[in-house]
């Protein structure tokens, strides 16, 4: 069998990758990336204490799959948003660079 | 180590590689490529939780869809996303938070492993699906959060839609 740290720290390092995307890209679209990296990790983490749980229980617990599946719902919904909003920046100042985006600085 | 250990090993070094390959390249189209791998090994790690269910959600939500659109908006974007220095000037300091982050997940992670005592599997292999499909719709569970989650993408797709809809007078 497959310890449970293994999955916490694989979960752990997708999610550091994730998060120096997010903090160090330039690009918008490299940051969405960032976080699609970082929910892809907490799913991790959820199923496998789901499987791990359901493991003790003897049959399979609901509520981690739940909590699994509105993760995607969450992604999804994020995405759509968050590349409409690029799309949009894009239109108006022709960039999709973060630093270059300054319309609310004073 | 048992076949499972190995295929998870080089699943997660796969998807880790994949990870930093997308944070790495220039490219955004490589970018989304690489970010193609990470997901699809994730799904792997999700098969190998006899999670079969998510596994195939993953393939189709993540990369059937999401990643669809990540590409469209890369090709509908794509002047600008060439030109300069593709990590901002704090990139050291973000280096800083990620490693400080990762090094203490897995320091706790890893004393975990060797004072906690293994969990046994019980080898029962369980329909994941059924019960998942009746909990979401059954009143006492989370028929709830399943109608809320409905709304919630409704709203994302009409205010995606609104967001990203070239009004007349403005744009280029």
């Amino acid at each position: 069998m497959i310890p449970l740290s293994w999955y916490l720290i694989l979960s752990a390092t997708l999610f550091s990758i994730g998060l120096f995307a997010v903090l160090a890209r330039r690009h918008a679209i490299a940051i969405l990336m960032g976080i699609e990296l970082m929910l892809n990790a907490v799913n991790i983490n959820l199923l496998a204490f789901w499987h791990y749980w359901s493991q003790i229980k003897g049959v399979p617990q609901v509520s981690g799959m739940v909590f699994a599946a509105m993760i995607f719902v969450l992604a999804a919904a994020e995405t759509a948003v968050a590349l409409a909003l690029i799309i949009s920046a894009y239109r108006r100042h022709h960039t999709v660079v973060v630093d270059e985006m300054t319309l609310l600085k004073g | 180590m048992s076949a499972l250990q190995w295929v998870f090993l080089v699943t997660a070094l796969i998807t880790v590689s994949a990870a930093v390959m997308m944070v790495a390249s220039r490219r955004m189209m490589h970018a989304a490529l690489w970010l193609a791998v990470a997901l699809l090994g994730v799904a792997v790690v999700f098969v190998t939780l006899e999670a079969s269910f998510f596994a195939v959600v993953q393939l189709l939500v993540y990369i059937g869809s999401i990643l669809i659109i990540i590409v469209f908006a890369i090709m509908l974007t794509q002047r600008s996303t060439e030109a300069g220095p593709r990590l901002n000037p704090f990139a050291w300091g973000a280096a800083g938070v990620a490693g400080v982050v990762w090094a203490a997940l897995t320091y706790i992670f890893i004393r975990w492993l060797m004072s906690g005592t293994p969990l046994q599997e019980l080898g029962a292999s369980f329909d994941d699906v059924v019960p998942l499909g009746k909990a979401l719709v059954d009143a006492e569970g989370f028929a709830v959060p399943f109608e809320v989650a409905s709304v919630l993408l409704l709203a994302a797709l009409i205010g995606a839609v609104y967001i990203a809809f070239e009004r007349r007078g403005e744009g280029s």
